[in-house]
């Protein structure tokens, strides 16, 4: 049986959160000033050795991401991204509240890497007292000095989950509408302020300082290869346990929801898990197997996302929640690109009509060209993704919407 | 220079081009509703889209920079299906009563649904688009059930006039363009200079001075200069059956120097003077404290005839002529030749200082 | 405009305006001041008894009162001299005059500039460095600055700023004036004046004279003209028999209308040009109809001296006929013949004899118009004066000019300044923009501004119907209470034939040189109905 391994969470619940010096005693800081006498493009080359893939969705390398800021930029900052706005996703949470000394670590290993003073967290505005508790880690991380001359400050999200795409958080903290921005150029060319800005998930922080002290290799070895770490997952819907884990990225959906979570709730059958958020992809029984990094994922037309596992069991009516998937993503969407804006209402329109058993197979028809559409033309990932749901329930699920068609 | 492939012609394009731009200079057509060249970019309408060869998603050739080795389609049949199903979106929140529509013949949305073949569109559930059309202002009708949320006047009058009197308010399908708290216009920093109707490319934001005198494709228009304050901006007169319908701008650079088809609202809206009933159209001849018409004849007779007279009786410097800061240079070297060389006097000026 | 339009918004990196309500009287040349200093950066100096919008946006915001123009000024030169700001290089090299002028301007220290003008000595201060340490300064100003006696004062004193500073002759500097009128830079370039014939050449100047004698076969006069509001008070003498109009309004937009008005009527014979009967038509014993803009072809001048095409688009209503035509007809009936086939002709004529339009030509302005001067058919025009410092006359000459009070200053009787100007919904005289229907519609009435402590203390609410009087006259209009204009200070527009406000201006104190009268200043009561 797989184990879980506690990378991100390694301090969690054997330290008190609010005292750094306890977070000093576990080796805290050690990674930065490891990373300090390094030069920056040995830490870059470091980081990007080990393979380390941003958690926050996109899994991009989080070293080369580091790269393409230039060398020479006079400004540059370091933003956080806790926006965590996916329904079902509060990994972000417990990381900060266990342990937020070592997402303040690993920011300013960032910052020394790309040559910043300056560090935001982005913070979800459901969050308010863990705004307090960062702002007491940032005071006290301050009072010691351990930062040097980088300094962080902590900004209030806007509440749409929209903010949290790099771009729309960057115009959010610039204090503009939440819109994501077209890209190139990306936020490591000209982010906030038009300089370059790294932006990276907390449970991407929070793994730096354990990189930095234990090397490259460590890491790589460790779970997956195209993916390599832990992930933290956070099991909810219908399973005995609703817990969180952090485990190898090698570990099975099966592994997942029956190891650690104790399988079905009320000794009732499996029907589906989404993984990922709102905008994961439905995944069947036969699929179990699969492991959860994020290739493996993408290989059967799901995705990694936040680590949001939401179990079904074989009550659960998957048109009609993703008929309230619909509606979510018709709320959340910005509005400012067409394919969005207007596919996401009329996505939700036909998803009602075919709740309601009034639609037909040319609605169905209509609704997959619309979302493949979608998948391809967004401006920005809410909504690229946000046909996900429709088109693999459809896929996987399709007597559910057969059984809710009117006839001829 | 930079080398890429469109369509399957090698094309070459300076550094820092867009794609939009590299096919623009190739000749090849793409089709853009929220792109404009003088305004900020938008990336947003989404008509623009092309493929790149090995790329996952579908890039906004406006905003896509041109790169070494892409290899690009313009038209393949993923991006006319995209593009079929976002006018259909489009259409869908679209209230199409071409028929009497201002902008039937010269709107972007009737342009492209009419080049990708787009007759009805699939995605009309749920409520049309029904937003109340009472801007009182006299100057711009403003029907957003006609709107396509290009967001083109949010940046023009962002960034041309520097008013910000409008944006994007709501969110998702229920954006709109709104002024602050949605209010009228009056009741906002907008200061009517037109430069949304300008560049909106459908029928949302129409001239309400303009309104069923003429369509595009009816009129002539003859680029002239504003005959208001002393910018010297650039217009262009609209005529149809020789009266002038309207006001539009010629938004080049050469074509129009000083405004790039920027004007204000006496440019704009302030035309209607010229088929005032009021005009005068003979001439005038005062007898006994009344004027009567009079012809041309007997009035220039009149005319020479006394100022000859008063010329030998007072001589020349008791006579005056005021010339005019509005009309031509040609007019006001004539005036001041006739004053000079034929009534013989200095004694000319015009309200330069009033 | 000694510099281009252009340069407004690219290359001048602070904008010191003075006496132009911008965004309203020059809407897109306002809108360009906006971006520059919005969006790029530029910053921004207004000074202005009315806190326009530009004043809302500006860095140092300067609220003197109508007529304190050159003691403003020269407080500003006190600080750039005392303060070692000035370009000794520049004023070395190109001018003349400097000693003098220094001298004079040491007694105009903001301590002593304060009071004259209502601005505190810290603000005159702040807007006289950041003038002169931007980099490229540009001034721009209107009729707030020309429309006093000491108009041609106020000129000179800004003149003198943008030299001490070495502003002048780069791209983003210099020193220009917004002309009110799409034509008025063509008709002073055209000798729509008294004193000069095309290209200013000097009617008292025997070679220039003789010049235009042989081109036009006839003897001239030698001596200088009456300006415009000579010839009315000499009218009002009974000395001037005949009057002959071309698209004038004197009866909106001369001071002291009631005068105005006894001058023509003491006119012999008074012929009147114009697209509509105007206030002046009235007074006409003939009145011929000519033809608008729309209707005839031509060129105007615009305020950066660009020849600029102007295109007959429609037929001319009913018989009206072009301007020249008719100039034309009544000369040849006089008995000297003057044909032209088209304004293109005209304009070809007009090219012989003004060097500064030589190079022009309809076929080179077909597209975008060329900026004099333009010696020559090679030459590309020219978008900025005196480059690098070269002054046509030779070294730019400073001028000493000491503060002279207006002409009317408040008293117990006559306790506000009024000043007049223009809405952004109207034009001049309005005989257009009354009968254009949507501007009409949008604003039809001119209303009386006024500080809330001034309307407070007179019971005057918003809206109130008021009566503003001065020494020439009375109207009766509504008042509008806001605070963007100082305490002391009332405005209204001139564009009104109900109201006309020029009823109530004065044509008593004329600027010595340019003769403008003090349209920005008149001593005026105000009390509520
Ligand atoms: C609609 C949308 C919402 C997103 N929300 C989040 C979020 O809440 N937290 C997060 O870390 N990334 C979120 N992302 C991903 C970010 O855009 C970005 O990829 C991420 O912050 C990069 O960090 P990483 O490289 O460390 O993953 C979101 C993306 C989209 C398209
Ligand atoms: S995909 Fe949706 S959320 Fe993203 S930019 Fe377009 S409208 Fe906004
Ligand atoms: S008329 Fe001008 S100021 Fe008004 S909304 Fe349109 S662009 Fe903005
Ligand atoms: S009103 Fe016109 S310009 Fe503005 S967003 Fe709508 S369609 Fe575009």
């Amino acid at each position: 049986m797989i184990e879980e391994k506690r990378i991100v969470l390694r301090n969690a619940d054997l330290i008190d959160p609010e005292k750094i010096e306890d977070y000093l005693q576990a080796g805290g800081y050690q990674g930065l000033e490891k990373a300090r006498s390094m030069s920056r493009p040995d830490l870059i080359a470091e980081i990007k050795k080990s393979n380390l893939r941003g958690r926050g969705g996109a899994a991009f390398n989080c070293g080369l991401k580091w790269s393409f800021v230039p060398a020479d930029a006079p400004v540059s900052y370091v933003v956080c991204n806790f926006d965590e706005g996916e329904p079902g996703t509060y990994k972000d949470r417990i990381i900060v509240q266990k342990d937020p000394q070592s997402l303040l670590e690993g920011m300013a290993i960032c910052g020394h890497a790309v040559n910043s003073k300056k560090g935001y967290i982005y913070c979800r505005g459901e969050y308010p007292y863990v705004v307090d508790l960062l702002n007491r880690a940032i005071d006290q991380a301050r009072n010691k000095g351990v930062l040097g001359d980088f300094d962080i400050e902590v900004r209030m999200g806007g509440g749409a989950y929209v903010c949290g795409e790099e771009t729309a958080l960057i115009e959010s903290i610039e204090g503009h509408r939440g819109e994501p921005r077209f890209k190139p150029p990306f936020p490591g060319v000209a982010g906030l302020w038009a300089q370059p800005t790294v932006v990276n998930n907390v449970e991407t922080f929070a793994n730096l300082p354990s990189i930095v002290i234990n090397g490259a290799e460590w890491f790589a070895a460790i779970g997956a290869p195209n993916y390599p770490g832990t992930k933290v997952l956070t099991l909810t819907g219908d399973v005995a346990n609703r817990v969180s884990i952090e485990v190898p990225t090698t570990a099975t959906l099966r592994e997942v929801i029956y190891d650690f979570g104790g399988g079905i709730k009320d000794g009732k059958r499996f029907k589906a898990v989404q993984v990922g958020g709102t905008s994961g992809g439905f995944i069947p029984e036969s699929l179990l197997d699969t492991p959860i990094d994020f290739d493996s994922m993408r290989g059967i037309g799901a995705t990694l996302g936040t680590g949001a596992v939401f179990v079904m069991d074989e009550t659960r009516d998957i048109v009609d929640i993703t008929t309230r998937i619909a509606k979510f993503f018709e709320h959340e969407s910005c509005g400012k690109c067409n394919p969005c804006r207007e596919g996401t209402f009329r996505a939700h329109e036909i998803m009602k009509k075919v709740n309601q058993g009034r639609a037909s197979v040319q609605d169905i028809e209509n609704l997959t060209i619309l979302s493949q559409v979608m998948e391809k033309a967004c401006l920005c990932g809410l909504g690229q993704a946000a046909p996900a749901p429709i088109l693999t329930t459809l896929k996987h699920f399709y007597p559910e919407y057969q059984a809710r068609l009117q006839l001829n | 220079m930079i080398t890429l492939t469109i369509n399957g012609k090698e094309v070459q394009t300076p550094e820092g081009s867009t794609i939009l731009e590299a096919c623009q200079q190739a000749g090849i057509p793409v089709p853009t509703l929220c792109y404009d060249p003088d305004l900020r970019l938008a990336g947003s309408c989404r008509m623009c889209l092309v493929e790149i060869k090995g790329r996952p998603l579908y890039a906004a050739s406006c905003v896509a920079p041109a790169e070494n080795g892409i290899i690009v389609e313009t038209e393949s049949p993923g991006i006319v299906a995209a593009r079929k199903v976002i006018l259909e979106l489009l259409s869908a929140r679209h209230n199409f009563n071409c028929q009497v529509c201002e902008k039937n013949g010269n709107c972007k949305l009737q342009d492209y649904c009419y080049q990708y073949g787009v007759k009805e569109s699939r995605f009309n559930y749920g409520e049309p688009t029904n937003y109340p059309i009472n801007d009182p202002n006299p100057f711009f009708e403003r029907d957003y059930n006609k709107c396509i949320m290009c967001t083109r006047c949010v940046r023009a009058c962002e960034d041309i006039t520097i008013a910000r009197a409008i944006s994007v308010d709501n969110r998702g399908h229920h954006a709109k363009i709104a002024t602050a708290f949605d209010g009228n216009l009056t009741d906002s920093p907008c200061v009517f200079c037109g430069q949304c109707v300008m560049v909106c490319p459908t029928g949302a934001l129409t001239s309400k001075v303009s309104a069923g005198l003429g369509r595009s494709y009816e009129v002539d228009k003859v680029l002239t200069t504003c005959s208001y304050c002393g910018t010297g901006c650039t217009l262009e007169l609209n005529v149809k059956n020789d009266r002038v319908v309207g006001v539009t701008s010629n938004r080049t650079e050469t074509g129009s120097p000083v405004n790039k088809g920027a004007l204000c609202v006496k440019g704009r809206f302030g035309w209607d003077f010229i088929n005032s009933p009021e005009r005068l159209t003979t001439p005038l001849i005062k007898e006994n404290g009344e004027f009567r018409k009079a012809s041309w004849d007997e009035a220039l007779d009149l005319v020479a005839k006394r100022l000859g007279e008063i010329k030998t009786e007072f001589g020349a410097d008791s006579m005056a002529v005021f010339t005019s800061a509005r009309v031509t240079n040609e007019e006001n070297y004539i005036a001041q030749k006739f004053t000079r060389a034929v009534l013989g006097t200095n004694n000319v000026d015009h309200c330069a200082r009033l | 405009m000694t510099n281009s339009i252009g340069e407004l918004e690219k290359d001048a990196d602070c904008i010191f305006v003075i006496g132009s309500n911008t965004t309203e009287n020059h809407p897109v040349i306002g809108m360009k001041i906006k971006k520059n200093v919005l969006q790029n950066g530029a910053r921004l100096i207004v000074a202005d008894p009315r806190r326009t919008d530009l004043a809302k946006i500006a860095d140092v915001y300067l609220p003197h009162l109508p007529g304190s123009d050159v003691a403003l000024v020269n407080g500003m030169m006190n600080v750039i001299i005392s303060e070692g700001l000035a370009d000794l290089d520049f004023i070395a090299q190109h001018t003349e005059g400097f000693e003098e002028m220094a001298a004079l301007v040491a007694g105009y220290t903001p301590e002593f500039v304060a009071p004259i003008t209502g601005v505190p000595a810290e603000d005159i201060r702040k807007a006289a460095r950041l003038y002169a340490e931007s980099g490229n300064s540009v001034i721009c100003y209107a009729m707030g600055l020309t429309q006093h006696r000491t108009g041609t004062d106020n000129v000179k004193s800004v003149c003198n700023l943008a030299m001490l500073t070495g502003n002048i002759g780069r791209p983003g500097t210099g020193v220009d004036p917004l002309r009110g009128q799409n034509n008025v830079q063509g008709a002073c370039d055209m000798g729509g004046l008294p004193n000069v014939f095309t290209a200013y050449q000097a009617v008292t100047n025997d070679a220039a004279r003789e010049k235009f004698e042989q081109a036009w076969g006839v003897s001239l006069p030698s001596q200088n003209g009456l300006v415009l509001t000579e010839v009315i008070n000499k009218a009002h003498h009974g000395d001037i028999k005949a009057l002959y109009v071309v698209g004038e309004n004197p009866m909106m937009s001369d001071p002291d209308l009631e005068h105005v008005g006894e001058a023509l009527e003491k006119i012999d014979f008074v012929v009147v040009q114009d697209i509509f009967l105007t206030e002046t038509a009235k007074y006409a014993d003939v009145v011929l109809p000519s033809v608008c803009f729309a209707e005839k072809d031509g060129t105007f001048t615009n305020t950066e001296r660009r020849v600029q095409r102007v295109r007959k688009a429609v037929s001319a209503p009913g018989e009206a006929r072009v301007d020249w035509e008719i100039l034309c007809e009544v000369a040849t009936r006089m008995g000297y013949p003057m044909n032209y086939e088209n304004s293109e002709q005209i304009f070809e004529e007009i090219r012989t004899l003004t060097p500064s339009y030589a190079g022009i030509s309809y076929q080179r302005i077909e597209n975008g118009g060329i900026q004099w001067p333009c010696p020559n058919e090679e030459h590309p025009g020219t978008p900025y004066l005196h480059k690098e410092g070269n002054f046509s006359r030779g070294l730019g000459a400073f001028t000493a000019i000491d503060y002279i009070a207006p002409g009317e200053l408040p008293d117990e009787k006559y306790p506000l300044r009024l000043t007049t100007g223009r809405s952004l919904f109207h034009y001049h005289t309005g005989t257009m923009t009354r009968r254009a229907s949507a501007l009409n519609e949008h604003v039809p009435t001119a209303e009386l501004e006024i500080n809330p402590e001034q309307a407070n203390a007179l019971g005057i609410a918003d809206n109130d119907l008021v009566n503003v009087s001065t020494r020439r006259g009375r109207l009766e209009m509504k008042a509008k209470v806001t605070d963007t204009i100082a305490p002391g200070v009332i405005f209204t527009t001139f564009h009104f034939t109900e109201t006309p406000a020029n009823l109530l201006t004065s044509s008593e104190f004329l600027d010595p040189t340019a003769k403008i009268p003090e349209y920005k200043v008149s001593a005026a009561v105000v009390e509520k109905i």
